[in-house]
This record gives C-alpha cells, sequence and structure tokens, in this order.
C-alpha cells in the first residue's frame, strides 16, 4: 500500500515525543539521573568547610563530572527502552530516515539533561556558595557541553546497543572522545566561578562549540553507515 | 508476476553457513510457508527478506529492484511478526501503534490503531501498559502492529506463538484476509499441518540448505510428515 509519506522532522519529532511519552509514564530515566547527580553533587560538598577558596577550585570538575556520569546512566536506559521487546530493529524496520532516528534520541537525550541540571544547578548554587548562574557565558557552555554529550553519547549508544557488553562498551568509546569539550567545560566554568573576564575563558567556549559543529556533521555522516552494520 | 527474486542468497555466521546459496521466486499474492528443524536457516532467511539482515552474498529484487536500493520505499511495504513484540512495554497498545503508524505517515493513526486494536480483541486492554500483557496478548499487540501500513509483504516468524485456541482461529482469519487481498505472506511454523492448509507454496530447510521449493501439491496433507522427515533427516542423523 502507497502511504503518504511522512517527513524528516515529522519522524524526528515523532522519536522525541514517544521518549518524553514514555519517560512521563515510567520517569525511569530523570529519576535516576537526578539522584545519582544530587548525591555527587552533595557528597562532594562535604569535603570543604563553607566558603573555601579550593571548594571553587573543583567545583566545576564536581558539577560536569556529576552530569557526565549521570548522563551515561541516562543513556543506558534510555537505549535499554529500544533494545527491550526489539524496538531499534522496529525503528529500522520503519520506512524512515536513519538519522531521524538519531535526532530523535538525540532531542530526548538533551531535553532528559537539561531538566535534571535545572534541578541540580540551584542546588549547586546553594551548596557551593558560587554565583554561576549570574553568567550569562554559562549558558553557552551548559548548552554546548550538554549538546557535545548528548551527540556523541547517542551515537556510541546506538553503536554499542547490539553489543552484549554495551554498558562498559559505552563509557569505554564515549568518556576519552569527550576529554576536549570535558576539559573545555569544567576550565570556563571554573572561569566563571572565579569571576574571571569572559575573555579569558572564551577560548574554551570557542573550543566547545567547533567541537560541536565538527562532531554534528561526522555523527550525521557515520550513524547510517553504523546501523545499517 | 515475480515479486521477490532471490538470487544466489546466502549468510554466513563466522564460518557457519546459516543458508547456503538460495535461488527462489515469489509471486505477488504467493503464501509461502517455511519449514524446517531449529537451526535450518527459516528466520536467517525472513531476516534477509525483512532487510534485518545483510546477506554474506547474493541478492534479493522487488519488483526487478534489488532490496538495497529499495530501502524506505521498501520497508514501507513490508510487515514483519518477529520473536520479539516490537512495543515499548511502558505505553499501551494504543500508544505504541499510535507512534509506530506516524512513522509510517498514517493520516489518521489514531483511528488506525484503534480499528487495529479492535481486530485483534485488544480494544478492551488498548490503554493499560504493554508490560501488564500476558504472552498471547502481546502476540495479539503485534500482529495488529505489523498490519498497520497495510503491508503487500508479510514476514511472520511463529506467528503462533503462545497464541491460544481463539487467538489461533483469528490469526488464521487475518492472514486469509490478507491473501485475499492479494498480500504476499512468508510464514515460518514448526507447526506442519498448519503451515501446509495454508501455504500455496512451501520451503523446506534444513542445515541452511533448501530441500525443496514448490507447490505443495508434491505431498498430500497426510503425507506431509513422512516427506518432510525424509527431506531433513540428515539433520537428526
Amino acid at each position: 500500500m502507497n502511504m503518504p509519506k511522512s517527513n524528516f522532522i515529522s519522524q524526528t519529532l515523532a522519536i522525541f515525543k514517544k521518549d518524553i511519552q514514555l519517560e512521563l509514564k515510567t520517569k525511569e530515566i530523570i529519576s535516576s539521573m537526578l539522584l545519582f547527580s544530587m548525591l555527587v553533587v552533595v557528597v562532594f560538598s562535604f569535603l570543604f568547610e563553607p566558603g573555601n577558596i579550593e571548594q571553587a577550585g573543583i567545583a566545576g570538575g564536581v558539577y560536569w563530572m556529576a552530569l557526565i556520569f549521570a548522563g551515561l546512566l541516562g543513556l543506558g536506559k534510555s537505549m535499554q527502552a529500544e533494545i527491550n521487546g526489539g524496538n531499534l530493529e522496529a525503528l529500522l524496520l520503519s520506512p524512515i530516515s536513519r538519522n531521524a532516528i538519531f535526532y530523535g534520541k538525540l532531542l530526548s537525550n538533551i531535553a532528559f539533561l537539561l531538566c535534571i541540571q535545572l534541578i541540580m544547578l540551584p542546588l549547586f548554587v546553594v551548596l557551593y556558595d558560587t554565583n554561576l548562574v549570574s553568567h550569562i557565558s554559562m549558558l553557552a557552555v551548559i548548552l554546548g557541553t550538554t549538546y557535545a554529550f548528548s551527540l556523541l553519547g547517542t551515537l556510541f549508544s546506538l553503536m554499542a546497543a547490539r553489543s552484549s557488553t554495551r554498558e562498559i562498551l559505552l563509557p569505554i568509546l564515549l568518556l576519552p572522545m569527550l576529554v576536549p569539550v570535558i576539559l573545555g567545560a569544567i576550565q570556563a566554568t571554573n572561569g566563571a566561578l572565579f569571576q574571571d573576564a569572559v575573555s579569558t575563558y572564551a577560548v574554551w567556549i570557542r573550543l566547545i562549540v567547533v567541537y560541536d559543529v565538527v562532531f554534528t556533521a561526522i555523527a550525521s555522516l557515520l550513524f547510517e553507515v553504523v546501523v545499517e552494520e | 508476476m515475480i515479486a521477490l527474486h532471490i538470487h544466489g542468497l546466502s549468510r554466513k555466521y563466522g564460518e557457519k553457513w546459516g543458508l547456503r546459496p538460495l535461488d527462489a521466486d515469489i509471486e505477488a499474492g504467493d503464501f509461502l510457508t517455511l519449514l524446517g528443524p531449529n537451526g535450518a536457516g527459516k528466520s536467517t532467511l525472513l531476516k534477509l527478506l525483512s532487510l534485518q539482515m545483510k546477506p554474506s552474498a547474493g541478492s534479493i529484487s522487488c519488483d526487478g529492484e534489488p532490496l538495497r536500493d529499495l530501502g524506505e520505499k521498501y520497508r514501507a511495504r513490508i510487515g514483519v511478526i518477529s520473536h520479539q513484540p516490537f512495543l515499548y512495554d511502558g505505553l499501551s497498545a494504543l500508544e505504541n501503534l499510535s507512534f509506530y503508524a506516524s512513522l509510517y505517515g498514517i493520516s489518521k493513526p489514531r483511528a488506525r490503531a484503534i480499528e487495529l486494536l479492535k481486530r485483534v480483541d485488544m480494544n478492551k486492554r488498548m490503554h493499560d501498559p504493554v508490560r501488564s500483557y500476558s504472552r498471547g496478548m502481546l502476540q495479539r499487540t503485534s500482529i495488529a502492529r505489523a498490519l498497520l501500513n497495510k503491508p503487500d509483504f508479510i514476514f511472520l516468524d511463529e506467528p503462533y506463538t503462545g497464541l491460544d485456541r481463539q487467538a489461533t482461529y483469528m490469526l488464521t482469519e487475518i492472514l486469509q484476509e490478507q491473501v485475499q487481498r492479494k498480500a504476499t505472506i512468508v510464514l515460518v511454523t514448526h507447526d506442519l499441518s498448519l503451515g501446509y492448509m495454508l501455504a500455496d507454496k512451501l520451503m523446506i530447510l534444513s542445515k541452511g540448505e533448501c530441500k525443496y521449493f514448490g507447490d505443495k501439491a508434491f505431498t498430500t496433507d497426510t503425507d506431509l510428515e513422512r516427506r518432510y522427515l525424509e527431506l531433513v533427516r540428515d539433520e537428526h542423523a
């Protein structure tokens, strides 16, 4: 039967909408990510007395480590929903662009990470006594790093989906690739925490932006090949 | 008219043959039943026909065009029932089917989903999460999902598994409806008499090799088991 063909954007949005609908019902991804990230932020806050100058030095690292490891947890759970019941296979059997699957999953992974940060960031500001949210440049760092993590995380989690060792394969593939962007995010965050002029850490923000652009192109080209194999 | 032309199609898993080179033509509207012992290559052939797997060698063409070139156009024309339900267990049957219908570009996905869930007698439970379904209910929902796009080609891998008597009858009735609308059906089953009853053509596989392909008239319903065991006896040797 000839069906009216759905376009790339509607296919991508259908997958995004399905992920959100699934999460609203199960609450599995957000709850586990939130619990983990809050635990890390709270536990590390006990290491230093309030106002300790050393605390500001590690605060950026704590924030991004909490987020990245919580993100790994979220990626694993998001992919598990596709593996259970053979849904990834069903998506690949559907007459949709492979990139629509990729970008649909990417959008939902970004949404989950941003949701976590909406709750984590105020907690972080209180516990670490920072004025991080007052820096507009931090918005660029948060968005750029969240995008980079979700982009490569989505790609590698789909690549690892068919492997029996996917839980360990994902961090092994993902974390080394993310080193430049993690480094950039930590440096830029610490720069903002120490009230440095934006120009002193703008180079790290530029690094994140360039990383995002380059890997968007690579992921778009690679994904179709990866899933076909 | 030849709908699917299979030429030298084979698949290896490492050094082991999953399917030895196979040549076959499946005509439009054919009902082909694949028979064979476990590990004979039935599911491998079904996966190759539904693009779930790449062949090691050979090709399949649909209406004269290689499947790999057709891609999305071919996938829009197929329906697959696999060992897995292809359903998100946190969503309801209605949400699952509406989602998949939207991927097929169906204009009223929810209405189409409800229509099919009624057809498989799942309308009373269609708002419940899939994780609360029994094996048989999952299979009914899976059948409905496979028919969303009114497929021209239907590939079924042991679809009767987990179905009770009433659901078995319902699935047989649905398959007969699909035959009437000239869909081409490939069915994998271990139930020889049911497979024989539904089929126009039979293919018997053993150790990845096609032992018989052709009209089911080569044997009778009552003699099928003896002929089948003769053809696959090496498997048990």
